[in-house]
């Protein structure tokens, strides 16, 4: 189940969306410890995050979420893969989306080629 | 020299900032308040297709697209100040557009659910004194707004509560946050499960705990009636709730649960619910059309007049129908907050953004108009989360022009191009 | 801008003109003398045959700040009809609760050009000042509440009457407020502990005072700062059957004290606490009685509080109150408890016709109209509570015509016959009464001496109507007299016509008023107290309160 969200990193530079900075604020993805090392992942490493809403390159981070449950920091990453149905409210759905995440080679893109290939 | 500043970053507006104006640097604010008032790269000129231009040029090019569009959409709003979204409703009401802002995104469920349940609300200060009960739920302020627990919630000292000691905090969220590790008491949900927990807290409080399973969400039976007593137990409580509630599955309807446990909670005692608003003024962008025009958010004025319909007039559901064919973005960045179903249709139609920093709309912009940072280059009133009116401050002056000044500008522009 | 107004007919009951032809002259936005003007520079209104008077003054609507918007937002049923479309001016929408456009196109049309908003909370006083500022046409001002705000509290507790005189004097600087409101003394302070303080002898928890002592407080600083408004209050015990009589010992509260010229209390929206009998299935009208109380005292005024038929939206600062009835209709409830100030309370109402409890509120809101004299009341709806400001021409019509009120009676319920006197009530007012009571009495009980009448020196703000005073019969012509108040033949607002046959021609923007009453106080005084208690605030003292800057239009009225 993937989540999206605040954090204070990425707060702090959301005024400066085309930094490197921000980059390292929203390319990655949190997973639990268990998960993590079920995907044999290093610190470092790339995964592929699919929904049936469309698919992201991020890093992964290990962090102390529950099994099953994943995080990526709002921005235009999470928003490559969530829900934009409203259901009549006009607000997609940003939190609570399943999704799989395999192990990748491929590399992340940066902001501009996200853009660049929507 | 140092000076007052009122931080324009989160909802939470802090007024007890510090600026020096020699060093460029806050005193007091949290980690993103710094970052706002810090020197970052600004939009250094107005452009056209990526040509500078001066501000009358932008402006008068900016008008034309508006005024030749069918439908533009005018959106964001949060960043700005009041003067500035007054004049943004009367613009879109002149070019019959559409007005949306970014609580469409945020917290627009919550507007949903007042408008079913009503808002039984206090102000930061009432919290501050009298709570003696907070419960953090689907939100996250240490990371959010990280003053807000010594300003007003955790912390802070109040009249009849004098030390965080006589004060209970509770978090409910599906992960341990930052904030989780602050409270007294977390519990942990499954996502998309609050609706059941708060109907079952409310059956427990209204002496039918009988009809709940051992187990609502995740939540154990026992673990459910524990903050149900807490909660029934406290002099004067606070449902501080965020985006956990409003963008996960049931949006509204999770809102409005929460609000009619704290309907049944007073009966008891004195509960009282607030939404921790994301930006420092997305309560103006909601508050001001609401008086000018009667609706927070996703107002269609293509007729004349304001119609009010989420489904079909917030800014993601008329960008992925292709419901608009231009668009004003002033104080925020769509491009990269929107699915990218929308954003697809803002590389498509011609753009008008107006804002301080480059972000990613600014890379899908036709015109682009550089605008002064309220709160150190231009002031203006704000509502904070708790809708209290605060003013931002001009601490230095700049060449750049105030979003107010722009749209003051680019009203006249279109009145006249309009005839 | 110079205009002559010619042939009309005027009621002027402050300069004791009573349906007399007269021409009216405007310069630079005051009424002159005919001496003043050069006739053929003058635009021409001719006004022969028609009812020339004063613009209309709201002395008490809600109108402006956050639980009126708070209002709009949680009720969109309610703004969805479509008064106007966009075009030389904006579009307007509601029902009975309107946009701020709406709100001042809406009294420009029927020849209003005054209106003060009647609760302002301190602490949102810049948002009740941006709404303010967003109604076109009309002159305004707001009052800000006193009576749970933990510093009047205080020094009614410490019985340092020159410390409060100088905590409202500085309040209403801050505030940029016209003049003292009082809502459920001590009620709220106690609805913060899920409380209410129902009668003037409860204890207001953790003050150790009584609303008694609040309002007599409060009173006794007014006339010593001799404001130009008087204390306006709010009764405890609003809406609960019984009431009348909290409303009586209130009124009495006033004995004793003397001002030329205005009353020294003003009790506003009296029908909802003039209920008699003891639960809402025995309730009727303790009108009469309070009628009589009124009628005796030479010092006190009310306004009618009406509620009309249709939607309508309680708002109020009596937060207790509206928990109540939010609990009793099982309606939506918003509530906002405000820092160390006060609170206030929304839920959205129905007045039905065959429903008895609203008959009667209705009858009794008429009863209030009838039975006092002229002279001590005003026509207000207290809107949204009891209805919208756009209906005072219905009531101005009924306070005339027995017919109309029989009409009337017929389509409600037959409760009202035996829980009121409305059905035995003959009076019919005169014309010049409900000009009295719409016009100069509220501007003399808000003192604002060049506002509600024609003299020479007042502001040009008039309204002319298609009747004629000399030949209307607004006994039986009640329908002609309903329609004709609706829309002004003209309105003139500072010498400006802004509205001509009912509609809008041009656009203006009025003054904000406030009080400056500090040069008779010493504010270093409570110096240290304001900054001892604002560490119970939430924002800085240092950032508190409105600066005329951030005003459209203030005028700053000195004491």
């Amino acid at each position: 189940m993937l989540i999206t969200g605040r954090t204070l990193d990425q707060g702090a530079t959301v005024e400066e969306k085309l930094t490197e900075e921000y980059f390292k604020a929203v390319s990655y993805v949190e997973l639990s410890e268990e998960d993590f090392n079920a995907l044999n992942l290093q610190e470092g490493d790339r995964v592929k995050v699919k929904t049936d809403f469309g698919e992201v390159v991020v890093f992964a981070k290990k962090s102390n979420l529950p099994k099953g449950l994943a995080f990526i920091p709002m921005g235009p990453y999470a928003n490559q893969v969530i829900d934009p149905a409203t259901d009549g409210t006009g607000m997609p759905q940003y939190k609570g989306v399943k999704a799989v995440i395999e192990k990748t080679d491929e590399n992340v893109k940066s902001v501009k080629e996200l853009l660049e290939a929507i | 020299m140092e000076v007052n500043v009122v931080c324009t970053f989160c909802g939470s507006v802090c007024d007890d900032g510090i600026f020096d104006t020699e060093k460029f640097k806050t005193k007091r604010l949290c980690k993103l308040g710094s970052s706002k008032f810090s020197k970052k790269e600004r939009i250094k000129s107005p452009m056209i297709d990526g040509k500078e231009v001066s501000y009358e040029e932008a402006i008068a090019k900016a008008a034309e697209i508006l005024v030749n569009a069918k439908r533009p959409l005018l959106y964001g709003w949060a960043s700005t100040v009041n003067e500035a979204i007054r004049l943004g409703i009367i613009l879109t009401e002149k070019v019959r557009g559409v007005y949306d802002q970014c609580a469409s995104v945020c917290h627009a469920p919550s507007i949903l659910a007042v408008i079913e349940e009503g808002l039984p609300a206090g102000t930061l200060g009432s919290i501050k004194n009298r709570a003696d009960v907070v419960v953090f739920w689907g939100c996250n302020p240490m990371e959010a707004h990280p003053r807000h627990g010594m300003r007003y919630s955790i912390s802070a000292k109040g009249l009849l509560v004098k030390d965080r000691k006589e004060r209970k905090v509770i978090v409910v969220d599906v992960r341990e946050t930052r904030t989780a590790r602050q409270a007294d008491l977390f519990v942990q949900v499954k996502p998309g499960y609050d609706y059941l927990v708060f109907s079952a807290l409310r059956a427990i409080i209204s002496g039918n705990a009988d009809v709940v399973p051992d187990e609502v969400g995740g939540v154990s039976k026992d673990k459910l009636i524990e903050l149900a007593d807490i909660m029934k137990n406290a002099k004067y409580g606070a449902i501080l709730y965020g985006l956990g509630l409003t963008q996960s599955r049931g949006r509204d309807r999770n809102v409005e649960n929460a609000i009619k446990l704290i309907q049944l909670l007073n009966r008891y005692t004195r509960w009282v619910i607030l939404p921790m608003r994301g930006h420092y003024n997305v309560t103006g962008a909601g508050e001001v059309p609401a008086w000018e025009c009667g609706y927070q958010y996703a107002i269609d004025f293509s007729r004349g007049y304001p119609r009010f319909y989420p489904n079909e007039f917030s800014a993601v559901e008329v960008l992925k129908r292709g419901d608009c064919d231009a668009a004003l973005i002033i104080a925020s960045d769509p491009v990269a907050h929107f699915p990218k179903e929308a954003v697809k249709k803002l590389k498509e139609i011609p753009v008008i953004q107006i804002d301080p920093f480059p972000n990613m709309t600014t890379l899908v912009a036709n015109v682009v108009i550089p605008s002064a940072i309220y709160g150190l280059e231009a002031e203006g009133t704000a509502y904070r989360m708790d809708v209290i009116p605060i003013r931002v401050k001009k601490i230095i002056d700049t060449e750049y022009w105030s979003d107010e000044k722009i749209l003051e500008e680019l009203l006249k522009k279109v009145e006249e191009l309009m005839g | 801008m110079m205009l002559h107004i010619k042939n009309g007919i005027v009621i002027d009951p402050k300069n004791k003109v009573i349906k007399e032809k007269m021409d009216i002259f405007v310069k630079d936005g005051k009424i002159v003398e005919e001496s003043e003007i050069k006739k053929d520079e003058c635009k021409v209104i001719d006004a022969t045959n028609k009812l020339v008077v004063a613009g209309g003054v709201d002395m008490h609507a809600h109108i402006a700040g956050s639980k009126i918007n708070t209002g709009r937002s949680m009720r969109p049923e309610e703004m969805r009809p479509v008064r106007s479309k966009a075009n030389k001016f904006r579009a307007t929408v509601g029902r009975t609760l309107l946009t701020a456009p709406a709100i001042g196109y809406e009294y420009a049309k029927m020849g209003y050009t005054t209106a003060f908003e009647a609760a302002q909370p301190p602490i949102g006083a810049l948002h009740t000042h941006e709404e303010l500022d967003s109604i076109p046409m009309v002159d305004k001002a707001a009052l800000p509440v006193f009576g749970n705000w933990h510093f009047v509290l205080k020094y009614v507790a410490e019985k340092d009457l020159e410390k409060l005189k100088t905590f409202i004097a500085w309040a209403l600087e801050r505030t940029k407020g016209y003049g003292v409101k009082v809502v459920n003394p001590g009620g709220v302070e106690a609805w913060m502990y899920g409380k209410n303080c129902r009668n003037l002898d409860d204890e207001v928890p953790g003050f150790n005072i009584t609303p008694r002592e609040i309002i007599t407080s409060l009173i006794k600083a007014v006339e010593e700062l001799r404001l130009t408004h008087c204390t306006h209050i709010h009764c405890n015990n609003l809406g609960n059957p019984g009431n009348y009589q909290t409303t009586i010992e209130t009124i009495k509260l006033a004995s004793g004290f003397k001002n030329d010229k205005r009353p020294v209390l003003h009790v506003t929206h009296v029908q909802f606490n003039a209920y008699a009998g003891t639960t809402w299935r025995d309730a009727k009208s303790g009108a009469e009685e309070i009628a009589k109380v009124v009628n005796k005292m030479d010092n006190v005024t009310i306004d009618m509080g009406q509620p009309i038929f249709g939607t309508a939206t309680a708002m109020t600062g009596d937060a207790p109150f509206q928990f109540t009835l939010h609990r009793l209709l099982g309606a939506k409830w918003s509530n906002k408890d405000s820092e160390v100030e006060g609170g206030a309370g929304i839920v959205p109402l129905v007045y039905l016709p065959k429903n008895p409890v609203h008959a009667l509120q209705w009858a009794i809101g008429l009863e209030l109209g009838l039975l006092i004299d002229s002279d001590k009341v005003v026509i207000t709806t207290d809107y949204p509570n009891g209805g919208p400001f756009t209906e005072y021409p219905y009531i101005m019509a009924m306070l005339m015509s027995k017919k109309m009120r029989e009409k009337e009676l017929e389509r409600v319920s037959p409760y009202v016959q035996k829980a009121t006197s409305l059905p035995a009530i003959d009076t019919e007012k005169t014309l010049e009464e409900v000009i009295h009571m719409t016009r100069d009495l509220p501007a003399k009980i808000l003192g604002l001496e060049n506002k509600g009448h024609l003299g020479v020196g007042a502001d040009a703000d008039i309204a002319i109507y298609d009747i004629n005073p000399l030949e209307i019969d607004p006994s039986n012509d009640y329908e002609l007299i309903n329609k004709a108040f609706r829309r002004a033949m003209y309105t003139i607002k500072g010498g400006e016509i802004i509205v001509k046959d009912g509609e809008l021609v041009k656009e203006v923007w009025g003054k904000t008023y406030w009080v400056d009453v500090r040069s008779k106080v010493e504010l270093e005084a409570i110096k240290a107290d304001l900054e001892d208690y604002f560490k119970y605030y939430s924002v800085e003292l240092q950032n508190y309160g409105v600066e005329e800057r951030w005003i459209r239009m203030p005028e700053r009225i000195v004491l």
